[in-house]
């Protein structure tokens, strides 16, 4: 297969898959895809894995160069994609047979699509995954965002595609959500009960100093329960940190692994690809739950990701 | 042994409340018996100071099976030996332009930079963890008469090998990264390789001496 030429990068796209865990004791952080439902979903809508790589744009699509013959689906934010002038949806295969032009804008709701190709992108891997992660400038293409002019060689088909969409009822049980469903974390008892309940009634605006390591928010300060007495211990991704200022941080995918301030709560699992698509500007709330409800909701919600027989119309 | 959800899908255990070896000798056997006999709903296993953080994949267990297993773990964790730490040397210059912070260093504790590079070659360090990056280890305890405050700003790009200093630790940048601690010397040595086994230069448990090198066995070292 020919491979893909990028004409634009948008903001920021990087190749990414669901990450590579399993590298804590070494320092390495998990990375993968900020939405890895979107990336799931579209990789079965091309016949693929549904780890296989696929590009993650942020905010602003880009243009890109298909190769003849080239299946795609876009999934996760809306940004106007079109396919050599013609809009086309998401959630939906679309063949190239002799090569197009795929463009797409500013995102008009969410912050991240991901584009997947049938054969998946093939870049070098490491530690057994594509994933991009930027701080280190490890995985993905040569370690970095890409750039006008990057090519990207694509495997093989693995399968006829068949034409399927994803089903609108799983669409909206796995939409975007302003509120996020949060557990206590590992230090909730020890901030106040004010702070506690602040952080539950509180809005608060995600700022544009927010990427794949987290997302900081904006909102009147959050007491910190031991400003800076924190011994530096693992942290879990989606981890909603308290800065000693009274800044609240959720920690996004390419999260460092360890840190030092409190944790008033953590993200369910069922929230965490929601998490990465939360653009700048967005204002948020948090509502608690327990872990035991988390747990039920994420097991239902890989039981209907596994079951394509429920996924596709 | 205490256990704490940190989320839904991971169990914080901590060993300890204060940083110490002994502490951080129990973090090691844990980790080493999950190493060698991984349960099977085991996702990740991130080591720090006082504590280890388990992720599982939630559709095969949940927090009381993680606390039930480590309960076992810890058990037999205990009559293990101690592994003989590792000695690891690591040449450093130094120099001018691979020391940007030295000066900064010395005048803070009314030192010469050759004091500090003494103070900072003649003990051998722990490593208790690595993190922020593959390879990354945080190294103690530095000696109280150079332990200085990160940079208020850090640097948008570190570069790789950079040996630094934050507060009582110390460590070298294994990749070109931003990072706000002291940069005081420079080592040609490669820390992190996913070709090598181990990948990593410095692991969790081993003993890390530094040594001082001119600019000269600085570019023989990085051209070998």
């Amino acid at each position: 297969m020919s491979p893909l030429v990028v004409k634009s990068p948008g903001l920021l796209t990087t190749v990414q898959d669901l990450g590579r865990p399993g590298y804590g004791s070494i320092g390495v952080s998990p990375a993968g895809a900020a939405d890895p439902v979107a990336l799931r979903l579209t990789n079965l809508l091309v016949g693929n894995e549904p780890g296989a790589a696929a590009l993650e744009m942020t905010l602003v699509g880009g243009t890109y160069a298909l190769p003849d013959g080239a299946v795609i689906a876009i999934g996760g934010a809306n940004m106007g994609a079109s396919l050599d002038g013609q809009s086309i949806d998401l959630w939906t295969p679309y063949s190239a047979p002799r090569g197009s032009e795929l463009v797409l804008g500013p995102t008009k709701n969410y912050a991240r699509a991901y584009l997947a190709i049938a054969g998946g992108f093939q870049v070098p891997l490491f530690l057994g995954s594509a994933s991009t992660h930027l701080l280190s400038g490890t995985g993905g293409h040569e370690g970095r965002a890409l750039r006008k002019g990057d090519v990207l060689q694509l495997g093989a088909p693995q399968q006829k595609i068949k034409r399927h969409r994803i089903s609108q009822s799983v669409l909206v049980s796995l939409k975007p959500r302003k509120i996020l469903r949060v557990a206590d974390g590992p230090q909730a008892e020890q901030f106040s009960s004010e702070a506690c309940e602040a952080f539950t009634r509180q809005t608060f605006r995600v700022t544009e100093e927010s990427d794949r390591l987290g997302l900081r928010l904006e909102a009147p300060p959050i007491p910190s329960p031991s400003p800076g007495r924190m011994i530096t211990e693992p942290v879990s991704l989606g981890a909603i940190q308290i800065t000693p200022s009274g800044q609240a941080i959720i920690l996004g995918v390419d999260q460092q692994t360890t840190g030092g301030y409190p944790k008033i709560a953590n993200v369910i699992g069922v929230d965490l690809h929601r998490v990465g698509q939360l653009r700048p500007r967005v204002e948020i709330r948090f509502e608690r739950t327990s872990l035991a409800v988390a747990r039920a909701l994420w097991i239902e919600q890989e039981r209907l990701l596994n079951n394509p027989s429920q996924l596709f119309v | 042994m205490r256990f704490c959800p940190a989320s839904d899908q991971s169990m914080l255990i901590y060993l300890g409340d204060e940083i110490s070896l002994a502490t951080h000798q129990r973090v090691l056997k844990l980790l080493n018996l999950l190493q060698k006999e991984p349960p099977v709903w085991l996702r990740n296993v991130q080591p720090a100071y006082c504590s280890l953080m388990l992720t599982f994949d939630a559709c095969r267990a949940d927090h009381a099976e993680v606390e039930a297993v480590l309960h076992q773990f810890e058990a037999r964790a205990e009559s293990l030996r101690p592994r003989k730490p590792r000695k690891v040397e690591i040449p450093v210059c130094y120099d001018g332009e691979f020391a940007p912070d030295l000066e900064h260093v010395a005048r803070t504790h009314s030192l010469k930079p050759k004091d500090v590079i003494r103070l900072h070659t003649s003990r051998s360090y722990h490593a208790y963890f690595l993190g922020f990056a593959a390879g990354f280890a945080y190294l103690g305890d530095l000696a109280d008469e150079i332990a200085t405050p990160r940079l208020d700003v850090p640097r948008k790009k570190v570069p790789a090998g950079s040996v630094a200093i934050a507060g009582k630790q110390t460590a070298v940048y294994p990749f070109s990264t931003p990072g706000g601690w002291r940069l005081i010397g420079r080592t040609p040595l490669t820390l992190f390789r996913a070709d090598r086994k181990p990948m990593e230069l410095i692991s969790i448990g081993d003993q890390v001496h530094f040594y001082s090198i001119s600019p000269k066995e600085y570019s023989e070292l990085a051209s070998q």
